[in-house]
C-alpha cells in the first residue's frame, strides 16, 4: 500500500472513530438520563440489586462493575443495556482510532506525533487505551460519560489543526521524542481519568451532604463510594505523577539540551509542565494534609488537569515558543 | 511533605461525606508523651501546610514568565514587547516581570520551599532513623476492633497444637511475606513497609540536590549566541558574541580559547507534498582549533547533534541569510562590503535587515529592508517569500540619509536603525524608493548618493555556545528523586498481630487483626487469605 493510499485510510480510520465514539458517548449520556427515570418508587428487583449490589459490596472491588452485574442478572436494567452498548462502541471506536493512528505512522514514516494534530489523535487514543485497561483492572465503566465525551471533543477540535501526513522537523528527529513524548502521552491519558474520577467525586460529595446520606439512585447512584474514588484518583495519579516527572523534568531537558543547547530555558511550554507538576506535587501533599484530604485534593486535581490541557492548547495557540511546531 | 496518609487507615473514622476531616493523631515513635506527640504533629501538620501552600503559590509565580516574554528567553520578543506596550512596560519592569525567573520575589518563594523541604527533611530523617530501630509496635488488647481482624480455633486433632506452635508457624508466614516479625508470649506483632517513608525522604533530598545543581549550573555556566556567515569564523571570546549571559560567578576570562571556522551551512526544506517549505535538515559543517596552536579539526553539527569542544556545547540554533552588499558612496568610493545577515521574521524565511554606512560621502546612508529567499509578487502586489530556500533570492530595501546618530555614545542593535536624523530617499515619483535587487544588481541612488550592489547571497549559522558546569547532576538527582517516589508511592506499610490462647479440650482461639497505615482497597481479602495460610499448620513431616 502506497503513502497516499496509507494517508487516505488513516483518515478514514480517525473519522468513523469519531463517529463511533460520539454514539457511544451519547449511549452513555442516555444510560445516565436513564438512570435518572429509575425512581426509587419503582425500581424493579433487578434495578434494585444493581444499586444496592453496587454500594453494599463496601471493599469487595475499587468499582463494583455495573458490567459484571449486568452478566449475572437474567434481565439487566435498562441503565446497564445502555451502558453495555456503550462500552463497546468505545471498544470499536477505539479500534478504529488505533487503526487511523498506526496508518498515519506508516504514512508518515515515524511516530505519529509530529505535529498538534497528530497529538490530539494520538492523545485522544491514550486516554481511551488507559480508559480502557482501567475498565478491566477495576471497572470504572461509570467514568464512561466524560471520557468519551472528552475523546470526541479532542478528536473534534484536532479538525482545526489538521494537517497531511508528512515527516519530521529536524528538531524532533530524536528517539528522546520518543520516550519524552510517550511518557506525557500516557500519564496525559491517565490526567484524563484521574480529573474525571476527582470531578464526580466532588458531584457525588456535594450531593451526599446535601442529603446527609450516600446517594444510592439516579445517575451519581451508578458511582462507587466517594472513598473508592478518592482511592482511584489517588492511584491513578500515583501512576501519572512519577511518568510526568519522567516526562516534563528528564526527557524533555536531555532533548532540549540536544536540540537547542539548554536544558531547561522556560519556554513557555517548560514553564507549564513545570506548573502542572508543581500542582501535581501539590495535589500528593494535600492527600497527607488535614483539611485538605478529599475535596481540596480533588480541586487540585482538577486545576493539574486545567494547567495541563491550557498547556496543550492554549500555549499552541496563543503564545509562541521553541515548542510552538507542536505539543 | 510527603504522599501518604500516616493516618491509621480507619476508614469508618470518616464523615460520610469524606468532607474536611479532623486532624488524625500522626502515628509517630511509640515512646513519646502526648506532649511531645503534640508538638510533633503540630510541627508536622504545619510544614506540610506551608509546603503546600508554597508550592500552589509557586505555581502561580511562574505563570507570567510564560505569558510575557522574557529578558533571558527572548530579548528580541521583550523589545518588541516595550515598543508596543509603552505604558505597562515601566511597571512591569519595576516588578520584575521581564525576568520573572530570576526576580527577587520568585526566588524568594523557592528560597522559601528550600528551607521548609529541609527544615522538613532533617526532623523526619531522626524520626525514621529511629523507626529503623524500632521493634514492631505491641499487641493491642482488643484485635476486634481493628478494621480487618478475623479469629478462628485450632482443633485439638490437627496435629501440632498448641498456641506455641500456631505462633510459631504464624512468624515464619509473617517473615515469609517481609515483614519484621517479633515474637512475644501468647503474640506475634509485625510490621512492614518501612521503604516508604525512606523513599519519601529520598525523594525529598534528591530534589534539594537538583536545585543545588541547578544553582551551580546557573552561577558558574554560560551561554551565549553568535551569528556566523559562511566562510567566516568566530573564536570564543566575550566580544565576538551578539549575545551573552552567565551566572554571577563565571568570569569572561575562563571562556576555553577555541575557534571555529564555518565552510558551509545547509538548509534543506521539503520541496514538495502537503509540508513543503518545512524544515527538512540544517547542518554546519567546518573545522575547529580547541586552543591556539593546535591542529584544526573537521566539524559536522546538525540540530540534536552539538559540537563538543574543551567542555563547552556548540549548538546549531537557527540558520539565515545574509545578502552580500557592496555600497559605493557619491564619490565612487566602496565604503562597506560584505555579507549582512538578515533575520528571519516567519517560516518562509521573510528576513529582516539593516545596513550601516558611516563612512559614506556626502551623508552616512542607512537601509532597512527585507530579504526574500522565493521572492514573487504577492496577492496585494506587494513581493513575498513563498519558499525558505533561495531559489529566487530578491533584497528589497529602503534608502535613508542623513545621521546615523552613531556618535551619540548611545549603543545601538546592529538591527535596527535609528530614523531621528535620517530622511528616506525618494524616488522620482516623491514616494520612498524601494530598491528591489536580485543577486548580480546594482541601483543607483537618487541625487548622487551614491549605490548599492547585491552581489550574491550567503547563509549564516546561529549557534549557541553554552557551558553548564554538573549538568548531570539535576537529572541524576531527578532519576534518583523518581525511584524514592515510586517506593513513597507504591510501599504500603502494614501492621500484623497474631494472638493465640489455649481455650481448653486442647483447641486454641487465634485472632488476627491487620492495619494499614496507608488505605488499600481490600484489607478484608488479603486477611482471609492470611488466615488461610496460618490455618495451613506444617503437619509432621512437612518441610514448612
Amino acid at each position: 500500500m502506497n503513502t497516499e493510499a496509507l494517508a487516505q485510510l488513516a483518515n478514514v480510520g480517525v473519522a468513523s472513530a469519531t463517529v463511533v465514539l460520539a454514539l457511544a458517548w451519547l449511549t452513555h449520556l442516555v444510560e445516565w438520563a436513564a438512570a435518572r427515570e429509575v425512581r426509587p418508587a419503582r425500581l424493579d428487583s433487578d434495578a434494585s440489586l444493581v444499586s444496592a449490589g453496587g454500594h453494599s459490596a463496601g471493599g469487595s472491588s475499587p468499582a463494583t462493575g455495573v458490567a459484571a452485574e449486568g452478566e449475572t442478572s437474567p434481565s439487566p436494567s435498562r441503565p446497564d443495556r445502555f451502558g453495555q452498548a456503550g462500552l463497546s462502541l468505545t471498544v470499536l471506536g477505539t479500534a478504529l482510532l488505533a487503526a487511523g493512528v498506526l496508518a498515519r505512522a506508516l504514512a508518515a514514516g515515524r511516530v505519529p506525533w509530529g505535529n498538534m494534530y497528530e497529538f490530539a489523535v494520538t492523545g485522544a487514543l491514550v486516554v481511551l487505551v488507559v480508559y480502557l485497561g482501567l475498565v478491566l483492572r477495576a471497572g470504572i465503566q461509570w467514568l464512561a460519560p466524560i471520557v468519551t465525551g472528552f475523546a470526541v471533543v479532542v478528536l473534534g477540535l484536532a479538525i482545526l489543526v489538521y494537517v497531511p501526513a508528512g515527516p519530521l522537523v529536524p528538531a524532533l528527529d530524536s528517539y528522546w521524542l520518543v520516550l519524552h513524548v510517550s511518557a506525557a502521552a500516557i500519564a496525559g491519558g491517565a490526567f484524563v481519568v484521574g480529573a474525571g474520577t476527582s470531578a464526580l467525586f466532588l458531584l457525588k460529595q456535594r450531593a451526599e451532604q446535601r442529603a446527609g446520606a450516600p446517594v444510592t439512585t439516579g445517575p451519581l447512584g451508578r458511582l462507587p463510594t466517594t472513598e473508592q474514588m478518592d482511592r482511584l484518583a489517588f492511584q491513578v495519579h500515583a501512576f501519572a505523577f512519577p511518568l510526568w516527572t519522567f516526562a516534563a523534568l528528564i526527557a524533555g531537558p536531555i532533548w532540549a539540551q540536544n536540540a537547542w543547547g539548554r536544558y531547561w530555558g522556560w519556554d513557555p511550554k517548560e514553564v507549564w509542565a513545570f506548573i502542572t507538576w508543581v500542582v501535581y506535587a501539590g495535589y500528593l501533599h494535600a492527600r497527607a494534609t488535614a483539611g485538605w484530604r478529599g475535596r481540596g485534593a480533588a480541586v487540585l486535581a482538577l486545576v493539574g488537569f486545567a494547567t495541563f490541557l491550557f498547556n496543550f492548547v492554549g500555549i499552541n495557540l496563543f503564545v509562541s515558543g521553541l515548542h510552538s511546531y507542536a505539543f | 511533605m510527603s504522599a501518604d496518609t500516616t493516618a491509621p487507615a480507619t476508614r469508618g473514622a470518616a464523615p460520610p461525606g469524606g468532607g474536611r476531616i479532623e486532624p488524625d493523631a500522626p502515628v509517630g515513635p511509640p515512646t513519646l508523651s502526648p506532649g511531645e506527640l503534640g508538638r510533633w504533629a503540630w510541627r508536622q501538620l504545619t510544614s506540610m501546610r506551608t509546603a503546600l501552600l508554597l508550592l500552589l503559590v509557586l505555581a502561580m509565580a511562574a505563570v507570567p514568565g510564560s505569558l510575557v516574554p522574557q529578558e533571558g528567553v527572548d530579548s528580541l520578543a521583550v523589545a518588541r514587547f516595550r515598543l508596543t506596550h509603552p505604558d505597562l512596560s515601566p511597571w512591569l519592569d519595576r516588578l520584575g516581570v521581564f525576568s520573572v525567573y530570576s526576580s527577587p520575589w520568585f526566588s524568594a518563594i523557592y528560597l522559601l520551599l528550600v528551607v521548609s523541604l529541609i527544615g522538613c527533611i532533617i526532623p523526619r530523617t531522626q524520626v525514621y532513623a529511629r523507626a529503623l530501630g524500632a521493634r514492631p509496635p505491641r499487641t493491642p488488647s482488643r484485635l476486634d476492633r481493628l478494621p480487618a481482624y478475623a479469629t478462628y480455633e485450632v482443633g485439638a486433632d490437627s496435629g501440632r497444637t498448641g498456641a506455641d506452635a500456631v505462633l510459631e508457624h504464624a512468624a515464619a508466614v509473617l517473615r515469609r511475606r517481609r515483614f519484621r516479625v517479633d515474637v512475644d508470649p501468647g503474640a506475634v506483632r509485625a510490621e512492614k513497609g518501612y521503604l516508604r517513608e525512606a523513599g519519601n525522604l529520598i525523594f525529598h533530598v534528591s530534589l534539594v540536590v537538583v536545585l543545588v545543581g541547578v544553582a551551580i549550573g546557573s552561577l558558574w555556566g554560560y551561554r551565549g549566541n553568535v551569528i556566523v556567515v559562511e566562510g567566516s569564523g568566530f573564536s570564543n571570546t566575550l566580544t565576538q558574541y551578539d549575545e551573552f549571559t552567565s551566572g554571577a560567578l563565571a568570569t569572561g576570562s575562563s571562556l576555553p580559547p577555541f575557534t571555529l571556522s564555518l565552510q558551509t551551512l545547509t538548509a534543506d526544506f521539503q520541496t514538495d507534498g502537503a509540508q513543503a517549505g518545512q524544515p527538512k535538515l540544517f547542518e554546519a559543517t567546518g573545522t575547529v582549533t580547541p586552543a591556539p596552536g593546535q591542529i584544526p579539526r573537521p566539524f559536522d553539527i546538525e540540530v540534536n547533534h552539538p559540537l563538543s569542544v574543551e567542555g563547552t556545547s556548540v549548538f546549531l540554533v537557527g540558520s539565515g541569510y545574509a545578502p552580500v552588499v557592496t555600497v559605493r558612496d557619491g564619490d565612487g568610493q566602496v565604503v562597506s562590503s560584505g555579507p549582512v545577515p538578515f533575520l528571519p521574521t516567519d517560516s518562509s524565511y521573510v528576513s529582516e535587515g539593516v545596513l550601516k554606512v558611516p563612512d559614506a560621502e556626502p551623508a552616512q546612508l542607512g537601509m532597512e529592508g527585507f530579504f526574500l529567499p522565493t521572492a514573487a509578487r504577492g496577492p496585494d502586489g506587494l513581493p513575498v517569500s513563498v519558499f525558505p530556500e533561495a531559489t529566487n533570492p530578491a533584497l528589497s530595501l529602503f534608502v535613508y540619509s542623513g545621521d546615523l546618530g552613531l556618535d551619540d555614545g548611545e549603543p545601538q542593535s546592529v538591527y535596527s536603525l535609528d530614523k531621528d536624523d535620517l530622511d528616506v530617499v525618494q524616488g522620482d515619483d516623491q514616494s520612498p524608493e524601494r530598491l528591489l535587487l536580485r543577486p548580480g544588481d546594482t541601483a543607483r541612488l537618487p541625487d548622487g548618493l551614491g549605490s548599492v550592489t547585491f552581489d550574491k547571497v550567503a547563509e549564516f549559522a546561529r549557534l549557541q555556545i553554552a557551558s553548564a558546569p554538573l549538568a548531570w547532576l539535576p537529572l541524576a538527582g531527578l532519576v534518583v528523586a523518581i525511584g524514592g517516589l515510586l517506593l513513597s508511592l507504591y510501599v504500603r506499610p502494614r501492621r500484623a498481630w497474631v494472638r493465640a490462647r489455649p481455650a481448653g479440650d486442647g483447641r486454641t482461639v487465634v485472632e488476627v487483626a491487620l492495619l494499614d497505615r496507608v488505605a488499600r482497597a481490600d484489607p478484608v481479602s488479603d486477611l482471609d487469605e492470611l488466615v488461610a495460610e496460618l490455618r495451613h499448620l506444617p503437619q509432621k513431616g512437612d518441610l514448612a
